[in-house]
């Protein structure tokens, strides 16, 4: 059986779906960082494949894009997450509502 | 020469920026000689440059000064043409004498600098007024003069009356603007321009009798507005809160004649329109007896004098509307002449008398003020029109054209002689109850004689009073032909001389009305006591028959309601609410929103979900992929 573009867009909704769930369902900062992470990588999957099935070079320099955005988006929020840690003791994301309306 | 006439407004308007500028560290006396001489030295190149029209070398010329709004055909540009020549004398001439009068008579006033550089503003304006060639630079003069004219009446501003008879004067000079500005509206929708000689040369190919009437008809009330003639005239008499002087200037020698002039200048407007020259005619004979009458219950000296300059300016607008346009204008002239030595007459009589203007408390002043009592007289016989005083050649050539033109107009002559009659008893009755009879001033009072530049204008205007009635009788015409070519240019008919034997005749019939009325005021005042004028007929004539109260209930009164509904009502509560309710709306609509900002990162993450989501499923329906 040849694996074609479908599956490995198959494989990234997949992956993509279940980042999703786990972002919405934890309260652990960590892990939902860990989700999204995951989501991004789905995404990534997705250009690679589009771009070798399409046999454009877009596709990876796309990735190339989302990994440096996400590395700094990640240094910065687990600079974050470490400082509400010290603060609070408590990585979970439903105590920190003060912000709200 | 013609070149250079921008001149004449150059120097009364540099006058009026120095003055402004350092009129108080120039001070007393200079600055009142220095805004002299800018007239003096407008005076003399009008004269100069009006020389080539008497000699006939010089024919009706525009004299491009810049453009200004070329899109409406509104250059800065003058019309120097005898009509033009003649205003301008006038202005300036009779001008210079009354800012000569003024240096003596503003003596000691701490707004001294400002007076002259108000006055010299005024004289600018209204040479600008009469020398341009085109509606709109008309009418830049003729706002400015409206605008000098409230500066002039508000002069002692901490007076609350003064102060408001300047407010009053601006506001009813508006409405008469509306209507000019309407006017003006018309003429540039139809010709495109609002160049006179465009407008002038072409009248008769594009208008039709019913646009030419409602051009003119606006224009009358415009006119109306700043002549005060009926209904407008009700600032005139409040008006004499101003400076004396400036009374004889602006509300009595040139400002209110810009009506007069307005319409002889439009005159090849007027004669496509008969109805419109009769309606200016009717108006201004209803207005001469009028006035008239009401004069005749005055006490105050200027006021009597206001009134009786609202009635001259009637005859003028009557000569005018009967396309009398050389009468209209000779007798503009000549009332400038005397109209302006009875205001400074009247000046010096309130000087001496310290600020005392109600004449039941002057009497006997022949003796104390021998000059002013002289040059008055002169204008008064001059006013009730005895020969051979200038009053009684210009009044009698109107009354004559307008009996001449028949019809309707008969009733309008009868008017008018009505009127002189009626002219000869009021001023008879000011000059004697102020000259005349045992002294009823205050105890302690010595009136005195005025100081010599007081006195020197009332002599020089004394002598134009004799003899500037002599220019155009009808044994020489000489103002006539001098100002023909300034509407022949525009092919304005002018109508015919009577004969000689029919104006004597109806000259004859006018003296006869005034000799009635002198003499009827001489056997009335000229006894002692003169008789007390108490009484509900002398009370309604005194006021006016009470014409500023019914305009007050009728007119202002229900304005202010309309103001108050609109300041407590319709702004407090409509604008403002409209206002509020949006503000409260928008409060209400975020305090319903506010709930979905909880603070849960992880709420957010869900919504922002559901949008992609949603975002897809739209896209997806539309068929984008």
């Amino acid at each position: 059986m040849e694996v074609t573009a479908g599956w490995y867009m198959l494989l990234a909704a997949g992956l993509f779906a279940i980042g999703a769930v786990g972002l919405l369902v934890r309260r652990n900062a960590l892990v939902m960082f860990m989700s999204i992470e995951l989501m991004l990588n789905a995404v990534n999957l997705t250009f690679v494949a589009a771009g070798r099935e399409l046999g454009l070079l877009q596709g990876q320099l796309a990735v190339l894009f989302v990994m440096v955005v996400a590395a700094a988006e990640v240094t910065v929020g687990l600079a974050i997450i470490v400082a509400v840690f010290r603060y609070r003791s408590s990585a979970d994301v439903d105590d920190l509502a003060e912000l709200k309306g | 020469m013609v070149s250079a006439i921008w001149l004449v407004i150059a120097f009364p308007l540099a006058g009026a920026v120095l003055l402004l500028a350092f009129g108080k560290r120039i001070g007393e006396p200079w600055s009142g000689w220095l805004a002299s001489a800018t007239m003096g030295a407008a005076f003399v190149v009008g004269l100069a440059a009006t020389a080539g029209f008497v000699d006939g070398s010089q024919h009706p010329e525009t004299v491009e000064l810049f453009e200004w709004i070329p899109g409406l055909g509104v250059n800065a540009s003058i019309l120097w043409d005898p009509l033009s020549a003649t205003m301008v004398l006038v202005v300036t001439g009779v001008g210079a004498l009354i800012h000569i009068y003024s240096i003596g008579y503003m003596h000691g006033d701490p707004g001294y600098g400002r007076y002259f550089a108000y006055l010299n503003l005024f004289a600018a304006s209204m040479l600008v007024l009469v020398l341009a060639d085109n509606y709109g630079f008309l009418f830049l003069g003729w706002e400015l003069v409206g605008l000098c004219s409230y500066l002039l009446i508000s002069f002692w501003f901490e007076k609350p009356a003064a102060a408001a008879a300047g407010k009053k004067a601006f506001v009813v000079n508006r409405i008469g603007d509306f209507g000019f500005i309407i006017a003006m509206m018309i003429i540039f929708a139809t010709f495109g321009t609002l160049s006179y000689v465009t407008v002038f040369t072409e009248a008769p190919i594009l208008l039709t009798e019913g646009t030419a009437t409602a051009i003119t008809l606006l224009l009358l009330v415009g006119a109306a507005g700043k002549s005060a003639q009926l209904p407008l005239y009700v600032w005139l008499p409040d008006a004499m809160e101003g400076p004396t002087p400036v009374s004889a200037l602006i509300h009595a020698a040139t400002m209110v004649t810009a009506g007069v002039y307005l319409v002889a200048r439009s005159g090849a407007l007027f004669q496509l329109a008969p109805f419109s020259a009769g309606t200016v005619a009717t108006v201004g004979a209803l207005t001469a007896v009028f006035a008239a009458v009401i004069a005749i219950g005055q006490k105050d000296i200027k006021r009597v004098l206001a009134y009786s300059t609202i009635s001259q300016l009637g005859y003028m607008f009557m000569g005018v509307g009967a396309g009398a346009y050389v009468a209209g204008v000779f007798h503009l002239m000549t009332h400038a002449f005397f109209k302006a030595l009875l205001f400074m007459g009247a000046g010096s009589v309130i000087h001496a008398m310290r600020g005392e203007q109600n004449m039941e408390k002057m009497g006997g002043l022949r003796k104390a003020m021998p000059w002013t009592f002289i040059t008055m007289a002169i204008a008064w016989l001059a006013i009730i029109g005895i020969p051979p005083f200038a009053g009684f050649w210009s009044k009698d050539e109107i009354l004559a054209f307008t009996f001449d033109k028949g019809g309707g107009f008969l009733a309008l002559w009868v008017i008018g002689l009505i009127t002189a009659g009626l002219t000869a008893f009021y001023m008879s009755r000011m000059m004697f109850l102020t000259f005349w009879g045992k002294p009823r001033w205050a105890e302690g009072e010595d009136p005195h004689e005025s100081p010599v530049t007081m006195v020197v204008p009332l002599v020089a205007l004394a002598g134009l009073t004799v003899v500037g009635g002599l220019i155009n009788t009808p044994l020489r015409l000489s103002l006539e032909h001098f100002l023909e070519p300034a509407f022949e240019q525009f092919h304005v008919m002018l109508p015919n001389e009577g004969s000689l034997t029919e104006l004597t005749l109806l000259a004859l019939v006018v003296l006869v009305v005034v000799v009635i009325g002198a003499v009827w005021a001489y056997v009335r005042y000229l006894r002692d006591p003169v008789p007390a004028e108490t009484g509900v007929t002398w009370d309604r004539l005194e006021n006016g028959f009470y014409v500023d109260d019914f305009y007050g209930k009728t007119i202002v009164l229900p304005g202010k309601k309309v103001a108050e509904v609109a300041a407590f009502d319709v702004d407090t509560k409509v604008i403002d609410g409209a206002v509020n309710g949006v503000g409260r709306g928008v409060k209400g609509a975020s305090e319903r929103l506010r709930p979905l900002q909880n603070g849960l990162v992880r709420s957010y993450a869900a919504w922002v979900l559901l949008g992609a989501v949603g975002l897809l499923v739209w896209l997806l329906a539309r068929g984008a992929f």
